[in-house]
């Protein structure tokens, strides 16, 4: 083998980049996302509860907020009505956004564990804060 | 078996009017039949004589309909109006024809009515005619939209849904108004750099992204929650917004008083946007 010396030194530098992820983390999966509901909308709830239940809401909002939109935009139906029978206006950035007000703590934290990227804030943004 | 010429002809008719469907060739080529089935067809078709006529006895309960009033405007309030708008929805002001985005915009009389131009009405002449889109009863945008991204509500708001649309400009192409504005840049861009000279969001109404195909939407977002449209909340005393299903609405009113035009009527899109002049 020719140069066997540099190749063998390089193998090894490739080696160690290639698994410095898995040793560092000692295969141990990446800490979970914790959503952030510490706003002042949420604070003053006297029932901390989204439009439905806290699992439907993790687990299903993607179709929930792809219904809502339909529903509002090409039905012309603004009112949601919960399974609790509670009436809710349809909107993103003016409903679910009013009490989530932290668009960063809490739907860019789960996103991006997931490594998702909604096209909703492609048009919507967080009107809370000041930058689109 | 021998067969002579003229004989040869006649079974090769008949057998040629067999073969285009028997007894029904026959049937359809009786004096009559032609137009009554072609009027069956238009009953389903919703654009012939019964079908129209059927299409009213039950009718729409709203049909919205904007009024501008060519006496009452003048330069400022129509700056005044499409600088509302175009607040009320977020629109950058590109400042270039290129990549400008429109919802309601000012143009002259002599390219809003080219057929019925007057050079002799040297009042309407100077008049800032306001455009926007027409919200035609028949919409030939809704008809070439290959996604079905705007379409044509019952109230007679065409809308635009951005989700859906794809940017391919149809639309563009088909509506003969100049409605439909297409987004060749990121319009958050403008926003931002507008945003830094001082403008302000309508932190209740989205953005728009690249690539998608925008217009006016009777600021269906305003009557949702029961408020007018922006423009007639701007100047009430130009636009009128109503109902023209209902005989006794406001803009009923004003159209049995008034001589009022639309735009290019001859193509048969049936436009709710009417001038009062």
């Amino acid at each position: 083998m020719y140069d066997s010396g540099k190749v063998i030194i390089g193998l090894l530098i490739f080696a160690g980049i290639f698994l410095f992820p898995f040793v560092y983390q000692h295969g141990a999966p990446a800490e979970k996302p914790k959503p952030s509901l510490d706003t002042p909308a949420i604070k003053a709830l006297p029932v901390k509860k989204c439009v439905e239940d806290t699992h439907f809401m993790i687990t299903t909002h993607m179709q929930f907020l792809n219904d809502w939109r339909d529903q509002a935009l090409r039905d012309g139906n603004r009112w949601y009505v919960n399974k609790a029978g509670k009436k809710v206006w349809i909107s993103l950035q003016n409903t679910c956004m009013k009490c989530h007000s932290n668009k960063k703590d809490f739907c860019d934290k789960c996103h991006n564990y997931a490594a998702v990227q909604p096209y909703c804030w492609d048009c919507h943004y967080d009107p809370n804060g000041s930058k689109l | 078996m021998s067969m002579d010429r003229r004989k040869f002809l006649k079974v090769a008719g008949l057998s040629t009017l067999i073969g285009l469907g028997g007894s029904s060739a026959f049937e359809l080529l009786k004096p009559g039949k032609v137009d009554a089935e072609m009027e069956h067809e238009g009953h389903h078709g919703g654009h012939h004589g019964k079908a129209h006529k059927k299409e009213e006895d039950t009718g729409p309960k709203t049909r919205w309909a904007m009024l501008i009033d060519m006496k009452a405007i003048t330069k400022e309030k129509a700056e005044k109006i499409v600088h509302t708008c175009h607040h009320a929805h977020n629109v950058p002001n590109w400042g270039d024809p290129k990549n400008e985005i429109k919802w309601i915009w000012e143009e002259e009389y002599e390219h809003v009515f080219p057929d019925s131009y007057n050079e002799y009405d040297e009042i309407l002449e100077k008049l800032p005619f306001l455009l926007m889109c027409n919200h035609c009863d028949e919409p030939p945008c809704a008809r070439v939209c290959p996604v079905e991204a705007t379409f044509r509500r019952p109230d007679g708001i065409v809308a635009q849904d951005y989700h859906r649309c794809i940017g391919c400009r149809f639309c563009m192409a088909a509506c003969p108004y100049g409605s439909r504005s297409f987004n060749w840049l990121d319009p958050r861009v403008k926003l931002k750099e507008e945003m830094a000279k001082g403008r302000k969001l309508n932190k209740r109404f989205p953005t728009r992204m690249r690539g998608v195909v925008e217009k006016c939407n009777f600021c269906v977002e305003r009557l949702a929650e029961g408020k007018q449209p922006a423009c007639v909340e701007a100047c009430p005393d130009v636009m009128h917004f109503g109902n023209l299903a209902d005989e006794n609405s406001n803009v009923r009113k004003i159209l049995r008083a008034r001589i009022s035009l639309r735009r290019k009527l001859e193509l048969g899109t049936k436009p709710s946007v009417f001038y009062l002049v």
